[in-house]
């Protein structure tokens, strides 16, 4: 292996690992405040298409992420009113979002399907972004820097300041929360959007990042990996983004294996596929044996509270 | 007549037979009742607007109503049909509600197609790519294989590396079949050339034949075709030769799909299904219809080479226009011996040729020089 080689495969690696990374960072959040939005999924989708549509009729990929932060949030609302105003079921909730996610954007994407965008590059110059080492720090597009500098600031948020305190307690613990007079229902609310606008941007990296085009269910389940790898990082974002990455790795490691064929071709690639779910069994064995039981999961995860007075 | 089964005829096994041997001396001479109007049902396992495989379904069966005339046929497209057990509850729908053919048309389908059309003996079943037929149940395939042979030409005359790659979906017949016939024609050209197979485990995965893309020109293949539904790959050479990466290019799978990567697309194997639509439906039509098994190739314009990219030098054009030429008159034949397989073993000799219908009975296997 030479060291240009090395270099594409990190360079795909983080292509794949960043949608993921920023749709479980929103769910990370929203989850921590005791809700679960199994509507990630849908709300990608959602992101994707607005992000694609935007950016093709304006030229400016922009004002697509900025599009589709703001649909995944107008989406999430849906789920929040449901379940945070209605005390609806979160999980039935979440999946009817998943397949309302699906069909709207096949249905809003059909005008778009077939027309070519320009992805997402880099904004630095091209000295920085096309030379053949530096690249793999400078190369990428703007929506890989942002999400991470939004792992240290989902982290700096949620154990450094007092309002992520008081969404942390919130989601330990939502009857102590709310008698002491902290706005549940609203905290949730603002987690819902955050996760929502996250889950919105990681959909449009889709189109702008991975393949310039938007075709009906782009997505093809990597919400269901976020989901499981929120799971994974035990609520950490720092965890979090070793996971995504993880995840990234073994994605691309199969391709390039079997790219390379002849020894290289280790394991069966069905093996290979399920190897992120399997890690993520393995950390929650590994997590409750640590533990004696308990995986880090929010005390008040996926119930719905109702104010009693 | 008691060779049919076992247990003791009943009164509709007589009525049947008494139908059945009334018929048959007419076959063919409209004795079935004809038809005003005809009810067809498209089963997709994606959706039209995927530019490849379900994009060609569906400009056949636009094919069909055109030459049909829409006062003679009613059309119903259900999409995104997953090939599971939930297709059998929309094929049995689907012959309830009336219709009268009912296409399903990809592989997964036919054990579920196969069981609906056991409980509706008077709907007329068919299924693409499909390897066994019913009373009632026609298969239709198309010879993809002789459009790879085409476009195996032009990679191996072209490709500078030498090093071409087929990124297919699985290790299905159909998709080693189409690997197989893309590998020896280049071979045919330049006898180094390599063809490293990569199987995405799915038909549908954009961003991850994206990536297998990415991985492959990342080890020195210029030339990718692919074997699943959608334009991924080509974005991604397009996007490599904007970024002065020495790739040559790869070709569309199922219909032209240039707009996606103006340099990058050389050319297409364009899947033309309208006109056996039009014969599928139109015998319902005029109630000749029977059940059979068609597999058309380039001979019968159901696979069609799209037209081909400015960049390839003419030479290269009249190589691949008289391959194609060849194989439409038979003097060319895809699998024509010798071919040896990864193994040594020798699949066959010289002067023979590996019947298209072998492959599906057999295991996979690839030609020397290929990397599976």
């Amino acid at each position: 292996m030479n060291t240009d080689l090395i270099i594409a495969m990190v360079i795909t690696l983080v292509g794949a690992s960043t949608p993921i990374l920023i749709a479980a960072l929103g769910e990370l959040v929203v989850e921590k405040s005791g809700v679960l939005n199994l509507g990630l999924e849908g709300m990608m989708l959602t992101g994707a298409v607005v992000g694609f549509a935007v950016t093709y009729t304006t030229g400016s990929p922009w004002l697509g992420v900025a599009a589709a932060a703001l649909a995944g949030v107008l989406v999430s609302m849906i789920f929040a009113i449901l379940t945070l105003t209605l005390s609806s079921n979160q999980v039935a909730t979440g999946l009817a979002l998943t397949i309302f996610g699906t069909g709207f954007s096949a249905l809003f994407g059909q005008p778009f399907t077939g027309k070519p965008i320009e992805l997402f590059r880099s904004v630095f110059p091209p000295e920085l972004a096309m030379h053949p080492v530096l690249k793999v720090i400078f190369g990428y597009s703007p929506l890989v820097y942002f999400s991470l500098a939004m792992v240290v600031a989902v982290w700096w948020f949620l154990h450094r300041t007092r309002a992520g305190l008081i969404l942390r307690a919130v989601g330990e613990s939502d009857i102590s929360a709310h008698s002491i007079g902290y706005p549940v229902i609203g905290v949730r609310y603002l987690a819902v959007a955050f996760g929502g606008a996250m889950a919105g941007i990681a959909g449009s990296c889709f189109p702008l990042i991975l393949t310039p085009q938007w075709v009906e269910r782009l997505t093809s389940g990597r919400g269901w990996i976020a989901l499981a790898l929120v799971v994974f990082s035990a609520w950490r974002p720092f965890r979090l983004l070793a996971g995504a990455y993880l995840f990234g790795l073994i994605a691309t490691m199969e391709l390039y294996a079997k790219a390379a064929g002849g020894s290289f071709r280790i394991l069966p690639s069905e093996l290979w596929a399920s190897l992120p779910y399997l890690a993520t069994i393995l950390v929650l064995v590994l997590i409750s044996l640590r533990s004696k039981g308990s995986t880090g999961a929010p005390a008040c995860l996926g119930r719905p509270f109702t104010p009693m007075n | 007549m008691t060779v049919f089964n076992a247990r003791p005829m009943n009164r509709r096994d007589v009525l049947k037979i008494g139908v059945a041997a009334s018929a048959v001396p007419l076959l063919g001479s409209r004795a079935f009742a004809q038809k005003a109007k005809v009810k067809a049902a498209f089963v997709m396992i994606g959706t039209p607007d995927d530019n490849g495989w379900n994009f060609g379904h569906d400009t056949g069966r636009k094919y069909m109503l055109d030459k049909l005339g829409a006062d003679k046929v009613e059309t119903t497209v259900v999409t995104n049909v997953a090939e599971g057990p939930d297709s059998e509850r929309v094929f049995r729908e689907l012959a309830q509600q009336g219709n009268d053919i009912i296409f399903g048309t990809s592989f997964g389908f036919g054990t579920y197609m196969e069981k609906v059309a056991k409980q509706f003996p008077d709907v007329k079943f068919e299924w693409a790519t499909g390897y066994e037929t019913m009373p009632n149940l026609s298969i239709y395939n198309a010879k993809f294989h002789e459009g790879r042979a085409v476009i195996g030409t032009i990679a191996g005359m072209m490709s500078k590396s030498g090093i071409g790659a087929y990124i297919g979906s699985f290790p299905i017949p159909e998709v080693f079949m189409g690997a197989n016939a893309f590998h020896l024609a280049a071979r045919k050209k330049n006898p180094n050339f390599v063809t490293k197979v990569v199987y995405v485990d799915s038909w549908f995965d954009p961003p991850k034949e994206a990536d297998a893309a990415r991985a492959l020109i990342d080890q020195g293949v210029d030339v990718i075709t692919q074997h699943t539904d959608g334009p991924a790959a080509l974005q991604v050479l397009e996007e490599a030769i904007k970024q002065g990466k020495p790739v040559i290019g790869g070709f569309g799978q199922g219909a032209d799909m240039s707009a996606f990567a103006p340099e990058a697309h050389l050319t297409a194997i364009i899947d033309n299904w309208g006109p056996y639509y039009t014969k599928a439906v139109g015998s319902v039509l005029d109630g000749t219809w029977v059940s059979s098994s068609f597999w058309g190739g380039i001979k019968d314009g159901e696979v069609v080479i799209g037209p081909y990219n400015k960049k390839i030098p003419a030479d290269v054009v009249a190589e691949a226009d008289r391959v194609k030429a060849g194989i439409a008159d038979g003097s060319i034949h895809p699998f024509a011996g010798p071919i040896v397989d990864t193994t040594g073993k020798v699949r066959a000799a010289e002067g023979d040729i590996i019947d298209d219908g072998e492959f599906w009975a057999a295991e996979a296997w690839y030609a020397e020089g290929m990397q599976a």
